[in-house]
């Protein structure tokens, strides 16, 4: 898992609650069995005037300019700053994917939905949840000053840039995850033979947990 | 010490061991496949050099890219060649991983959280995944059931197991009894209108009261369905009779001792009279009329007899400004009664309401009525093979045909338009189905969810309407 430790970035700011990943990566583009080539189409419905089919070339599409991820001023963020309920909706974990590859590496927002929230950590994006009055001052703050970056450091749940400064809460267990890039699949798998001796045990509880019907 | 909940019950019944960062360890009984979230952890399962862990756990369809017509042709009647290559995968994937699959010409597939249920693959105490949002519905079970994304999709198949933070407990209770053409999702609708779709984020939620019990399981499952809805991912009901009931002699289920020893074990499935739940919320079913949502989140939602709202009600600005940009979206005016809008499309199936109760309550509201004309296109999908059948050998099919429904092959079809069953731009849905955001149902259309006799009511009348008063 890619590890995150310490970002600076430009801030985009995206106004709005309840972002669904219906809008972050619409289905038409769930169809491809890869983890890449979402980034072009993040926010689709949203970035472009016509409707997206995949494999359309972006640079033929029509460009909504008045949008916030278009806007030149906003062009190479990294730090996405969203409202309330970020990522709700569906549990596609393409839209992680398709923030990633746009080149975002940090959400703040008040607050993010539970499967979202669980497919970034998964994926190495850093969820960040401040107090509701705190990003509203920074949406004030992002408009008012073009060019306005703000650093992540994780270690010391630090967020901070332009003279603001502020420390975030993140559970113990997903700082680690993300500060060492650990491999989840090999973290459980440490326990394997716990997982073995469970399963055995569950079997004789629970018999009929492991019938399988007739062909 | 206080009692436990059924998800306190769930939960300890199922923790293998804590992780060095601090998560547990949860032991996964079944897991539900599709072909949109499982071909990206195939391959990363193959890439590492692992194999499933308890192959036998899992169990797949494909039912998001599945067109609804045309079933007899199998895989090579998709004609989108995208799609065609996902459901190829996901074929091709079962047969090198000694995955079990309800293939798309076998009678039994359909919609994942329609065929889980039905074939007994959803059983009381299991703890069930699947890449997909709308697994709470197995909840109705009294099972722990939630979605996954596609790296968790990965872990299960490696591991048999989550790395999981434990939920907090959320109990709503329904109380009374629902009138006559309401509905439970009617209900998970005014529920989440009530509490908002980030109202049960962190937690599990557990429906309860006498509104609750009284629910047929199809009608549980359309309400634990919609828990994601609320923000919760895992929404479950106590096992009863009802549950019972209706597990016996399915496919999956045990029989003879085993199914004694295991109802004894089922029955213990309900949350303890002691047991403290971090939150409470009531609500009195017998005040719920039919439900119509009118904007792109599903929490603005309107009872049938009142009219689109003000941005000005809302004293929350973050709820002022969503109202304002769902007005624009859905091209809807305040002060409007939701009853005198017009519908292009009418959708009825989904996971929500796919089931043979859906249909029938469909059916009753269409019999001896026709389409409006000015209806574009009405649907019936079910959610399975074998839903499409029973609706058949009952007579529901021809219902459907002669009010001038199309009758459809099983899929999750327009619910989210992966297919070609879709709204086109600014069209205008009654739908059965779950989600109302921006583009769900297709590039700009406009979805208003609504149950299944409200659909078909509004079917006949050409726009929303009352079905209470055409029962």
């Amino acid at each position: 898992m890619r590890s995150f430790s310490r970002h600076t970035g430009l801030v985009v700011p995206l106004d709005g609650a309840n972002v669904d990943t219906d809008q972050i990566i619409p289905k038409q583009f769930l169809k491809s069995i890869r983890r890449t080539g979402f980034g072009d189409n993040l926010f689709d419905a949203w970035r472009y005037l016509d409707e997206g089919e995949m494999g359309m070339n972006p640079n033929e599409r029509r460009i909504d300019h008045d949008f916030v991820l278009n806007l030149p001023r906003y062009a190479g963020g990294s730090v996405l700053l969203a409202r309330r309920n970020f990522g709700c909706g569906s549990s596609r974990e393409h839209a992680v994917w398709a923030l990633l590859e746009y080149g975002f590496r940090c959400v703040v927002a008040p607050s993010f939905a539970d499967i979202f929230a669980t497919n970034a950590l998964k994926n190495g994006l850093l969820l960040v949840a401040l107090a509701e009055e705190v990003v509203s001052a920074l949406f004030a703050h992002t408009h008012a000053n073009e060019g306005f970056s703000l650093t992540v450091d994780l270690p010391a749940q630090q967020i901070a840039g332009g003279g603001f400064s502020t420390r975030f809460d993140i559970e113990p267990e997903r700082k680690r995850l993300l500060v060492n890039g650990l491999d989840d699949i090999a973290l459980t798998l440490r326990h394997v033979d716990a997982i073995r001796a469970f399963e055995q045990d569950r079997r004789r509880r629970a018999p009929w947990v492991f019938e399988d019907a007739p062909v | 010490m206080t009692g436990s909940t059924l998800y306190d019950k769930i939960w300890r019944d199922h923790a293998v061991a804590e992780r060095e960062d601090g998560s547990t360890i949860l032991y996964v009984d079944r897991h539900l496949l599709h072909e949109v979230t499982s071909a990206q952890a195939f391959e990363g399962l193959a890439l590492a050099g692992r194999e499933p862990w308890r192959p036998g756990a899992n169990l797949a369809t494909p039912d998001h890219n599945v067109p609804t017509t045309n079933r007899a042709a199998g895989i090579g009647g998709i004609a989108d060649p995208i799609a065609k290559a996902q459901v190829l995968a996901l074929d091709e994937n079962c047969k090198r991983f000694g995955i079990r699959q309800f293939e798309m010409t076998d009678i039994r597939q359909g919609i994942v959280h329609v065929i889980g249920p039905e074939q007994g693959a959803t059983l009381p105490g299991m703890t069930i995944v699947c890449g997909d949002s709308h697994t709470s519905t197995h909840g109705a079970f009294a099972a722990l059931a939630h979605g996954i994304g596609t790296s968790e999709v990965e872990h299960v198949l490696a591991t048999q197991c989550l790395a999981q933070r434990k939920s907090r407990n959320m109990r709503i209770v329904a109380e009374g009894a629902l009138g006559r053409g309401v509905t439970a999702k009617d209900l998970i609708l005014a529920i989440v209108r009530a509490i908002g779709t980030a109202g049960a984020t962190g937690h599990a939620i557990e429906y309860a009261g006498s509104a609750v019990r009284a629910l047929s399981m199809e009608g549980r499952m359309t309400l634990c369905n919609m828990s994601i809805e609320a923000g919760g991912r895992a929404g479950m009901v106590a096992v009863d009779d009802t549950t019972i009931d209706y597990l016996r002699g399915r496919p999956f289920a045990p029989s003879g001792a085993m199914w004694n020893a295991a109802e004894a074990h089922w029955r213990g499935l309900v949350s303890d009279a002691d047991a403290v739940f971090d939150r409470e919320v009531a609500l009195d079913a017998g005040a719920v009329v039919p439900q119509v949502t009118w904007g792109t989140s599903p929490e603005l939602v309107l009872g049938v007899d009142e009219a689109v709202p003000q941005p000005e009600q809302f004293e929350d600005p973050a709820k002022r400004e969503l109202c304002e940009r769902a007005l624009a979206y859905m091209e809807l005016t305040p002060g409007v009664p939701i009853a005198s809008v017009p519908v292009d499309r009418v959708f009825i199936g989904s996971c929500t309401n796919g089931r043979i109760e859906d249909f029938r309550a469909a059916a009753l509201v269409l019999q001896g009525r026709q389409v409006a004309s000015s209806v574009t296109q009405a649907m019936a999908v079910p959610g399975s093979g074998l839903v499409k059948k029973q609706a058949e050998d009952e007579g529901l099919d021809e219902v459907f045909l002669a009010a001038g429904f199309e009758w459809r092959d099983p899929g999750c079809s327009m619910c989210l338009a992966m297919n070609e069953d879709r709204l086109y731009p600014g069209e205008r849905s009654a739908a059965t189905s779950n989600r109302n955001f921006e583009g769900r149902q297709g590039y700009r259309g406009r979805t208003h969810l609504v149950s299944p006799a409200m659909a078909a009511a509004a079917a006949v009348a050409g726009r929303f309407t009352d079905v209470r008063e055409m029962l």
